[in-house]
């Protein structure tokens, strides 16, 4: 077990030095001299000397390699510098914009999950029915849909028309009355992701042998599906589940920007709208690594459940 | 997938979808009734009527004739990003699964690494540090999609790893080049094809989203993303101009996305269960 989990870290090393390296070659390229970005006050654009002067001082006139080097090391440490506007450390900035992310994933996954599971495990026994085809039909709706419509239809419907819900916005503390919209949006796409899978790994459950062997024992179809379909089919749905957090880091930078969740999609839009650069490669770096450990979780997740594994790759 | 739903009338539907979509793009000067980009102030905001269809917006523009030249924009963008997208990924994975060694490891990592971003921010941090604009949206895009296409033909090349008219190929002094080109490439097609007819779907909603944050195509060009944001101010006033353009774009999304699944269905019957790609 330990040596699996040492395995993968390992493996993940040169991914993790690849990710600073893409990201650090766009802030690179990025147009714009830092320099003068930090310089530039109300009183207008500065002296030429002090851009050069100040170019020297903090190594912008070095070559690119030691650029990089050195944001590097200080990377490492988890100084990823300050906001070009706020004057901010990016990690804490980043940092704190986690938390409001994070709420609002996990309230999102459990209604992706709600909805997701006993939808596709429906779809997958009565396969070829009505229900199967409607919920398949949403499903596939649910992937095409642009999560930013969505959230405007909502808005439209149960904001503006029939006054139940705020437009937007974060409350007091993220309370739950704010968070009912964007998470139902987000929710939504993800659960139309995850009840297609359920369906085919339940799918592909009840075709397994031990399925008829306990038909021709005479058991209940309710004990078939749920007590030895439905454990070996939600094996697949650990990875789901971990994929759908993704989907969900991933839609949250379009939904939290429509309903102003001051979350890490905010501060990554906002950023991008202020050329806050240090704090784009911060995000960037950030989800980045989130990834990755999510990935990683999941694997030793499937490894530790699924005893198949741990034979096969002989740790 | 659309084993509920009759399948064969999904598909055909999707497919008279797409078809319309193209001819809308192609003929968008004849179909739209004016000029998609001339704003008349006096006429802003106004209601769906018959001379303008679906109403107009904030600066008094035909929204109906935005819409059909929008198409232009999203199919033009799809295709173009597929196309390149796949081209990149086709030679490095097949580059990675044919000459295996060092070369595949080293592009292996390369795919991993860009598989660690979240899609969506990747795209934002392509946008974030260039600019945004047509070509930035395109490349953004494309940076994300290249590494499905390279996963899929690096596994399509080693499958077919030691077959016998490789062999053969190669024994009448056929160069590698010509051995991909002609032997493996063929083979990889059909699985490549679905994940492009899929890929046209994702390129267009992605361009839409950042678009719909201001950071793809840019004003006054008809983009559906893009009027969606003109829109925002306008959701209490005028709903309208909101939803008429999301429909545009989940009508061709879906279009794509089921017209994908048909011909999964299509080439290989026995995918139903491992398809997620």
């Amino acid at each position: 077990m330990l040596a699996f989990i040492l395995k993968r870290i390992i493996l993940l090393l040169p991914v993790l030095l690849l990710v600073s390296i893409i990201s650090f070659t766009l802030f690179y390229l990025s147009p714009g001299d830092p320099a003068e970005i930090l310089l530039t006050g109300p009183q207008g654009p500065p002296d030429p000397a002090a851009v050069q002067e100040f170019r020297d001082r903090a190594g912008f006139n070095d070559p690119a390699y030691v650029q990089y080097l050195r944001w590097l090391t200080k990377a490492c440490r988890g100084d990823l510098g300050y906001s070009y506007t706020s004057g901010e450390r990016v990690s804490d900035a980043v940092l704190h914009s986690f938390v409001p992310t994070l709420k609002l994933s996990l309230v999102s996954l459990i209604i992706s999950l709600l909805v997701s599971i006993p939808l596709g495990i429906l779809s997958a026994v009565r396969k070829g029915s009505l229900i199967d085809g409607l919920g398949m039909a949403l499903a596939l709706l649910g992937v095409s849909v642009p999560s930013f419509w969505l959230a405007y239809l909502l808005i439209i419907l149960l904001a503006l028309q029939l006054d139940l819900l705020p437009v937007a916005g974060y409350g007091q503390n993220g309370d739950l009355q704010h968070m009912i919209l964007p998470a139902v949006t987000l929710g939504a796409s993800a659960a139309a992701v995850t009840s297609r899978m359920m369906r085919s790994s339940m799918l592909e459950a009840l075709q397994q042998d031990y399925i008829t062997a306990a038909r021709a024992r005479g058991l209940s179809e309710r004990s078939v599906v749920l007590r030895h379909a439905l454990r070996n089919a939600l094996l697949p749905v650990i990875t789901v589940i971990g994929l759908n957090f993704t989907y969900l880091l991933n839609g949250s930078a379009v939904v939290e920007t429509v309903f102003a969740w001051p979350g890490i999609g905010n501060l990554m839009t906002d950023s991008i709208y202020d050329r806050d650069y240090p704090m784009i490669l911060g995000c960037m770096l950030f989800l980045a690594m989130l990834f990755l450990a999510l990935n990683l979780m999941v694997d030793i997740c499937y490894y530790y459940i699924n005893p198949r594994t741990r034979h096969e790759s002989g740790d | 997938m659309n084993q509920g739903i009759n399948s064969d009338f999904a598909a055909r539907l999707a497919a008279i979808v797409v078809l319309g979509l193209v001819l809308t793009a192609l003929l968008a000067g004849q179909i739209a009734p004016h000029d998609p980009e001339k704003a008349r102030p006096e006429l802003r905001l106004k209601s769906p009527c018959l001379d303008y269809p679906l109403g107009t917006d904030q600066l008094g523009r035909c929204i109906f004739s935005r819409i059909v030249f929008g198409t232009r924009v999203s199919l033009f963008i799809g295709l173009a990003v597929v196309l390149l997208s796949a081209l990149m990924g086709i030679i490095l994975g097949g580059a990675a699964g044919y000459f295996r060694g060092v070369l595949d490891e080293a592009i292996m990592r390369v795919v991993d690494a860009f598989l660690a971003f979240p899609s969506i921010f990747l795209a934002l941090a392509v946008i974030g540090f260039l600019g945004s604009g047509l070509t930035n949206l395109m490349l953004s895009l494309i940076l994300v999609e290249w590494t499905g296409y390279a996963r899929l033909m690096r596994s399509g090349v080693l499958a077919l790893r030691g077959k016998e008219f490789l062999e053969a190929a190669r024994g009448l002094g056929a160069s590698d080049i010509y051995i991909m080109r002609r032997h493996i490439l063929p083979n990889v097609l059909p699985s490549i094809l679905i994940m492009a007819t899929l890929g046209m779907g994702n390129a267009i909603l992605g361009a839409a989203s950042l678009s719909f944050l201001g950071l793809g195509i840019q004003p006054p060009t008809p983009e559906w993303g893009a009027m969606m944001n003109d829109a925002r101010p306008f959701i209490r006033a005028f709903p309208l101009m909101m939803i008429f353009p999301g429909i545009a774009i989940t009508a061709s999304v879906l279009a794509f996305n089921l017209l994908g699944e048909a011909i999964r269905v299509r080439l290989d019957p026995r995918s139903e269960i491992k398809k997620e790609l």
